[in-house]
């Protein structure tokens, strides 16, 4: 360790003691009673656009962003292009 | 009335048994009439550390099976004649426990005993519900540290909704108990505080055990460190655990075996 980063150093505690508010937050409330909670909503947003257009499983990115004031929840779902005339 | 106490966790290896043994001893030692449980099923530890692993002849699942009286399974502690363990099966299946048999085991000793301590295996599965599920009192063993934190919180939840009170809408007493607790490196910002812990599971602390190597020394020896050592830091925190838990106002210290440099240079102990 150099010198500066010995200087530098953050106390880790302080870290634990905030990343466990988060965590516990989430844990506790949303996620408390149903631990598979983003499961489902892949699971049910994919069934509303398969209504429309074929998607295959790979083509779905789920994301989760968990902070202590705001939660995001990113979907990426990619749509086949239109089927060439005569491909059917 | 006797009383029923679950000692869990959630997270294995943060003290559970090294804290039902002590505590036991200590509330033995005060003359309450005590029987400490292992439900470890398949993982017995609770013989070993309170001393008792050669005179282990019948266990918890043949009592809850009918196959052994509980006064034959029942081994009564050499040192404290009023302390007694139940021991673990090491062979069976953890599905032998049953719910009416746990419960018809904890009513006969409801009968003999003024303390039921029951210390719970680690996780979330079956051991471990059938430790907390016929508790008065539970004692939730946590380490300053984010993964014992964090699985303490989930025991909580289960102590409130998977326990016989929490549905029958009572709520479950609950403490916390902060072991192997470094007070320097915490003032130095290098582990979780107690007050950092208290506030993120908000439930009352009952003791603060420090890290001492008392405790590894203790169950080299099959001693509960309340007996082994009663004078070292974590002694005294058990034994200042145990009054709270009768009751008792008992001023909130970290026990220290710190000793003075004179202490250091010339001090010398056997064992």
């Amino acid at each position: 360790m150099s010198l500066m980063s010995f200087f530098n150093r953050r106390t880790s505690a302080p870290v634990a003691r905030e990343r466990l508010q988060i965590l516990l937050a989430h844990e506790r409330g949303v996620l408390g009673g149903k631990p598979d909670l983003v499961a489902q909503l892949r699971e049910e947003i994919l069934a509303v656009v398969r209504r429309h257009v074929m998607v295959e499983h790979q083509n779905v990115q789920v994301k989760m962003n968990r902070d202590a004031d705001i939660s995001t929840l990113e979907i990426e779902v990619e749509i086949p292009g239109p089927t060439p005339v005569g491909a059917r | 009335m006797a009383k029923v106490l679950v000692v869990t966790s959630g997270k294995g290896g943060v003290g559970k048994t090294t804290s039902s043994a002590a505590l036991g001893a200590a509330l033995a030692h005060g003359g309450d009439k005590v029987v400490v449980i292992d439900f470890d099923v398949g993982l017995r530890n609770l013989d070993l550390v309170m001393g008792a692993e050669r005179r282990v002849v019948f266990d918890l699942i043949n009592v809850v099976q009918g196959d052994a009286k509980l006064s034959q399974a029942l081994i009564r502690d050499k040192r404290l004649e009023n302390l007694s363990l139940l021991p673990a099966s090491q062979t069976r299946d953890k599905d032998a426990l049953t719910e009416e048999g746990v419960a018809r085991v904890l009513n006969d000793l409801r009968e003999r005993f003024d303390w039921i301590i029951c210390d719970s295996p680690a996780g979330i599965e079956r051991g471990a519900t059938m430790a907390m599920r016929h508790a008065d009192v539970a004692v939730v063993v946590t380490n300053p540290e984010v993964s014992s934190v964090r699985d303490s919180d989930r025991i909580i939840g289960l102590l409130d909704s998977k326990t016989e009170k929490a549905e029958k809408g009572d709520r479950i007493e609950k403490h916390l108990l902060l072991t192997r607790y470094d007070p320097a490196r915490a003032e130095r910002g290098e582990m979780l505080k107690v007050d950092d812990v208290l506030e993120i599971l908000s439930i009352p602390l009952i003791g603060i055990i420090p890290e001492s190597e008392e405790v590894l020394r203790a169950s080299n020896m099959g001693s509960p460190v309340t007996l082994n050592n009663p004078s070292s830091a974590p002694g005294r925190a058990y034994f200042d655990a145990a009054r709270r838990l009768k009751g008792e106002t008992v001023e909130l210290t970290i026990p220290s075996d710190k000793k003075s440099l004179l202490g250091k240079l010339f001090g010398r102990r056997a064992a």
